[in-house]
């Protein structure tokens, strides 16, 4: 096989794999702080997809510019969400978190189906079949930005949470619940605050994603795993970690159909995710709670 | 207690003089009530029982399936020596699934994701097996559908109807009496607090494991029967995580970790969702996605307002046991 083609093949799945990477951040961030399993992650991407979709249709928006107001959208609804349905949740056993998060994921993907159909739709843009070329190497301008996209939130993100008060009162509740209620954190607007910066990272990826793939309703579940399969792997609760294993899963995803076949793909993700959590539970850059 | 039983003699006599009651399409609606009622039951040794979350049971479906499936499709053998490889090749796979997760130490959310992971790569991989027709699915003979041909379990669909309903009766005693057994006590420990019931001398490992063994052999059996009911095998449908989790949100919605529970569930949300599909087409909505979405809020309601489950909000009112 020639090395350019694989080359080619490695790059562009390292690029998608960055948008992935962003998609499991948020899921990574919510857990990290407000210990529950968003199980509708998949299914609020495949959302914001849409939203991508019909804002281009509607008003010929670039998804990259449509990514500001679906990103802020999706805060006010992720804040409302944590804020009325999850948080009663936050102290119930897990089965009844993932019902819950199961009901609204249900909710999601149907009302999408209700709303568009099952048909496939996507962005027609002019960059999307323009590529740059270097070193021998092809990389497809659509890509390309996409992965800047994510990688500029990310930054962002890991910015806030380091270095701003709030960043750091969330981090507060993250470690230690019980002090952070006795040092007067309001804790449940903390949790709320997570949870929509969380979904505006998948919104963010979901603009950003839908240069690159077609949307479907049906994609939502399959986004769901993946973005644990990406969490797990980085290590649940670490910011580096998500966007580490979005990179590990994009290529490995991309390589595996060039050198198998592409129904095996997934294959080597799950594989992945097995031998992670059998011997480095906590994830490739995770530490131990 | 005595109502309790009584209560649960009149239901079985319902369920047995119904079929002479109702048609072809809600004899197999009951048919599919009692299959999800059972099999979470299975489920509910588990979880409700063990406390070992598990988001994955489709695995032990698909399996017991085509292995009892493929031994009728190649030999000519018929389910009732396949439960057995079924059954084998189920308990198997649990105990080494259950091996890998507790001798490393992985519970809660990850435990889950395990499960899901096992599952998800059993149904990619299955994919890719020939013998047994991968992608394009196994289709097994149906010779004759009008008298009970018990041995080869071919027969009416109201042959089918019995088994289930026998074996959703089996199910219940077996839990009844597991759940005051020394093995109910301790899984019921180890659910509740496991590092308390290792100092109490409790071998959490070993009892987990019997747990997944127990559960896993129950479901191989559900997935015997799905292949000899339904005659077609897909790895896409069987080993989907939507069927691991239609088998889970019959006992969570009836109340985890009782008894009547799994049954009640699996019987409101079949009847809703199949009820829903007919009320739908009598108005003329027929808008796809709209029951679904009906459904997640049905769903939405009960998890919000009964987080136990309907049982035992039901029980405490009829003033039984839960």
């Amino acid at each position: 096989m020639p090395l350019d083609l694989v080359l080619n093949v490695a790059v562009s799945g390292i690029l998608t794999g960055l948008v992935y990477g962003l998609m499991a951040l948020g899921l990574s961030v919510i857990f990290g702080v407000v210990r529950v399993v968003n199980f509708a992650h998949g299914e609020m991407m495949t959302v914001a997809m849409y939203a991508a979709t019909i804002l281009f249709a509607a008003l010929k928006l670039d998804p990259f510019l449509a990514a500001l107001p679906v990103a802020a959208a999706f805060f006010a609804f992720g804040y409302w969400l944590q804020k009325t349905l999850i948080n009663p949740f936050v102290t119930r056993p897990m089965h009844s978190q993932f019902i819950l998060l199961l009901a609204i994921a249900i909710i999601l993907v149907n009302g999408l189906l209700m709303i568009f159909g099952p048909d496939a739709r996507n962005v027609q843009v002019d960059y999307q079949l323009e590529s740059f070329e270097i070193g021998g190497i092809l990389i497809d301008k659509a890509r390309l930005y996409a992965a800047t996209a994510a990688l500029i939130t990310a930054t962002a993100l890991f910015t806030f949470f380091r270095f701003s008060l709030t960043g750091k009162a969330i981090r507060a509740c993250a470690d230690n619940y019980l002090g952070a209620k006795v040092v007067g954190l309001n804790v449940k607007h903390l949790y709320a605050l997570t949870f929509g910066l969380g979904s505006a990272c998948v919104a963010i990826a979901g603009c950003a994603l839908s240069v690159v793939l077609e949307v479907t309703p049906q994609l939502g579940p399959a986004m769901t795993l993946l973005a644990f399969v990406i969490v797990i792997i980085g290590g649940m609760g670490s910011m580096a970690g998500a966007l580490l294993g979005g990179v590990l899963i994009g290529m490995s995803e991309a390589l595996a159909g060039l050198f198998i076949a592409p129904s095996a793909k997934s294959m080597f993700s799950f594989g992945l995710l097995i031998l992670v959590l059998l011997f480095r539970p906590q994830g490739l850059l995770g530490t131990r709670a | 207690m005595s109502r309790s039983v009584a209560g649960l003699l009149a239901l079985l006599a319902l369920l047995a003089a119904l079929p002479f009651f109702v048609g072809p399409y809600l004899l197999s609606v009951l048919t599919l009530v009692l299959f999800l009622a059972y099999t979470g039951q299975a489920w509910n040794v588990m979880m409700g029982f063990a406390g070992q979350l598990s988001l994955g049971h489709s695995l032990y479906v698909g399996v017991g399936a085509y292995a009892a499936g493929a031994l009728f499709f190649h030999f000519g053998i018929g389910p009732w020596a396949g439960v057995w490889l079924a059954m084998l090749l189920c308990v198997a796979l649990g105990l080494a699934i259950g091996f890998l997760a507790f001798r490393f130490r992985i519970s809660g959310v990850y435990f889950a994701l395990l499960t899901i992971a096992f599952a998800e790569f059993t149904r990619v991989g299955f994919d890719h097996i020939g013998w047994l027709g991968g992608p394009a699915g196994m289709f097994l003979r149906v010779a004759q559908r009008d008298t009970w041909d018990f041995a080869n379990f071919r027969g009416p669909p109201l042959m089918y109807y019995y088994t289930m309903l026998a074996l959703a009766v089996a199910a219940f005693i077996l839990c009844a009496w597991l759940l005051r057994s020394r093995a109910g006590y301790y899984w019921q420990a180890i659910r509740e607090d496991e590092e308390a019931a290792q100092a109490l001398g409790i071998n959490s490992f070993r009892w987990k494991m019997l747990a997944v063994a127990v559960s896993s052999a129950m479901t191989s059996v559900s997935g015997v029967f799905f292949a000899f009911y339904y005659n077609n095998l897909f790895p896409e449908q069987i080993f989907h995580i939507s069927r691991s989790i239609e088998i889970l949100i019959g006992p969570i919605v009836g109340g985890v970790g009782t008894l009547f529970g799994p049954i009640l569930g699996a019987a409101m949300v079949t009847l809703l969702a199949d009820g829903l599909t007919d009320a739908l087409m009598a108005l003329g909505w027929d808008i796809p996605g709209f029951k679904r979405v009906f459904y997640g809020v049905v769903l939405l309601i009960v998890i919000i307002f009964l987080p136990r489950g309907i049982w035992p909000a039901l029980a405490r009112r009829l003033g039984l046991h839960a």
